[in-house]
């Protein structure tokens, strides 16, 4: 602890004893990060939506399938996409409320390393979107043995779980990119839903370009995966990561390098 | 004596346009030392620099003889206040100083001591940022600067929005805190903010220093002497003054003086005049501030004569 109550009688010391002072850990800023995406009203909305939406989306698809549809995969995969949608913003905010709300200048004079901090707001971000995975893969498992069919569990492998968990990372990690990338709640929102929706259409559309869709388009390159078909083959993964390079690493290593160098005012 | 924060050389440029320029100065522990300046001068980016929110163009800054990015949890060494509305309107405040409290590692009891330190109560502390007065959000991160009980506080016009009474207040506080051996630099554009607290100023004009030192040293460069002088008999006053040499001109009810207030009494003397009012006529520190940093602000770049002459007082001074 340091101590400003040097009698007026000693020459005054000019250099900080940081012996005791105790180190920024990694895994405090990590826990900080956590309490801040859920201690403000937007936030805990934003968090319940995300499983309120998961819940409604399984008893909307029990609704509306098929007896024989009604399987592990089939409510999974339609969880898939809700969260697809509220996911980022998460990570958008995470990173952009900073910004915002102007709370960058306390966070990074407490803790100068910008390093850690960013860091430490991926490593929550992934935290997040472990906890909507096991939340979906919950209420998925729920909803098969309530109301699935006999072999509800029957085609399930590890790699469903791999593939639908690498799924909620990269799309929160996108998220997170975009935050970084923009420093603009609104802006990144937009970008988020906009771009992948124009490089739809323009890969969609455009015949020449229909062959590189795959590779180059995000939402192309994940549909087997929110179509619950979690059986990729090579090909299909090579896709997916071409586009996640093209669509989240790349603007996630452009948004790291303008927080590493921008003013924080 | 010793210097806490040592600033050398400091220059920040925006393109074209230098924002802070060869900043030099440095604070001791046991003072408050004020940071002077019209709005725009170069204050809060010096102090951005300071606290490693920006870079600087070239120079450097040492607190407790480190780099900023170098002291390990600096909240515990050196308080913060750059802008004290940068906090998260739907926050409470008591949810703001524990994020803080959590940073530091710091007990949860330490967000209610800083509370009752600065007079939130426990229903304040509850309501979200959003509903505080300017009062209070100021109050507020005065508890959060002072969270880590650090060695330094660095506050960036901390006296905006106070009313007196909270004027007031954070000058006891922080005539305090100096007392018991802390450092502190305070920025204002209001002297007389700063002149009440601070022991040492720092007056910055167009992101260069214009003048530094303590407030008499400060109050010393203005050589010229001049008296103003109020009698029971102008006439005799007008005549007795020009009898022993001194010009003189009305001002107000009476007149200045090109002459000290002691040259003044021995002429009223001498010549049986009765005096109804007899003060220094120099110009004050507000005066001053406002000559000096409006040159500045007028001159640009080009150092005038004043100011060459100021530097090499404060030079002979130190």
């Amino acid at each position: 602890m340091s101590t400003p109550t040097t009698p007026a009688t000693a020459a005054p010391q000019t250099t900080f004893d940081v012996s005791g002072t105790p180190h920024l850990g990694f895994g405090t800023l990590v826990s900080v990060e956590l309490r801040k995406t859920v201690d403000t009203r937007a936030g805990r909305w934003l968090v319940a939506a995300i499983l309120a939406l998961t819940a409604a989306a399984m008893v909307l698809f029990f609704a509306i399938s098929d007896d024989a549809d009604r399987v592990f995969e089939s409510f999974i995969g339609f969880a898939a996409t809700p969260q697809g949608f509220l996911l980022p913003v998460l990570g958008i905010l995470l990173v952009t409320s900073e910004w915002s709300q102007r709370t960058a200048i306390v966070t990074f004079a407490l803790a100068p390393s910008r390093t850690q901090v960013i860091g430490a707001k991926v490593v929550a971000a992934l935290l997040l979107a472990f906890v909507a995975f096991a939340g979906a893969v919950g209420v998925a498992a729920l909803a098969t043995v309530a109301g699935g069919t006999d072999d509800g569990f029957g085609d399930v492998t590890v790699l469903t779980f791999v593939l639908f968990l690498g799924l909620q990372l990269l799309t929160i990690l996108q998220g997170v990119a975009y935050g970084l990338l923009l420093l603009n709640t609104p802006a990144a929102i937009v970008a988020f839903f906009v771009l992948p929706v124009a490089s739809s259409i323009l890969f969609g559309t455009v015949p020449a370009l229909e062959d590189l869709g795959p590779w180059l388009d995000l939402q192309t390159a994940q549909q087997p995966l929110f179509d619950g078909n979690f059986s990729v083959d090579g090909e299909q993964l090579a896709h997916l990561g071409v586009a996640s390079l093209i669509w989240i690493v790349l603007p996630f290593v452009a948004g790291w390098t303008r927080v590493m160098r921008a003013e924080i005012k | 004596m010793g210097r806490m924060i040592e600033v050398k050389n400091l220059t920040r440029t925006y393109g074209d346009h230098t924002a802070v320029d060869d900043v030099t100065f440095s604070c001791k522990p046991g003072r408050v030392t004020g940071f002077l300046g019209p709005n725009g001068a170069g204050k809060t980016t010096t102090m951005r620099i300071m606290v490693g929110l920006s870079s600087a163009s070239s120079g450097e800054v040492t607190i407790g003889g480190y780099d900023y990015h170098d002291i390990p949890n600096p909240g515990h060494h050196v308080g913060v206040l750059l802008d004290a509305g940068a906090q998260h309107s739907g926050r409470t405040g008591r949810e703001i100083l524990t994020i803080g409290a959590r940073t530091m590692r710091l007990p949860a009891s330490r967000v209610d001591e800083m509370l009752e330190m600065v007079s939130l109560t426990e229903t304040e502390s509850r309501r979200k940022l959003r509903n505080y007065s300017l009062g209070m959000k100021q109050r507020l991160g005065i508890a959060h600067a002072l969270l880590g009980d650090p060695e330094v506080l660095i506050l960036d016009e901390p006296a905006n929005g106070l009313d007196p009474a909270g004027i007031r207040w954070m000058r006891d506080l922080l005539r305090g805190y100096a007392g018991r051996g802390g450092t502190v630099l305070l920025s204002s554009h209001l002297l007389n903010e700063v002149e009440l607290v601070a022991d040492e100023m720092v007056l910055i004009g167009r992101g260069r220093i214009v003048a530094q030192g303590d407030k008499l040293s400060l109050a010393s460069l203005d050589t010229t002497e001049s008296t103003l002088v109020t009698a029971l008999d102008s006439e005799a006053l007008v005549r007795g003054i020009e009898a022993s040499g001194w010009s003189l001109a009305p001002e107000g009810d009476g007149f200045r003086v090109a002459a000290a207030p002691a040259d003044v009494s021995r002429a009223a003397i001498e010549h049986r005049i009765v005096l109804t009012d007899l003060r220094s006529g120099a110009a004050g520190l507000e005066d001053m501030f406002l000559e000096l940093t409006s040159t500045a602000q007028r001159e640009g770049a080009a150092a005038p004569e004043s100011l060459a002459s100021i530097s090499s007082a404060k030079g002979s001074h130190r």
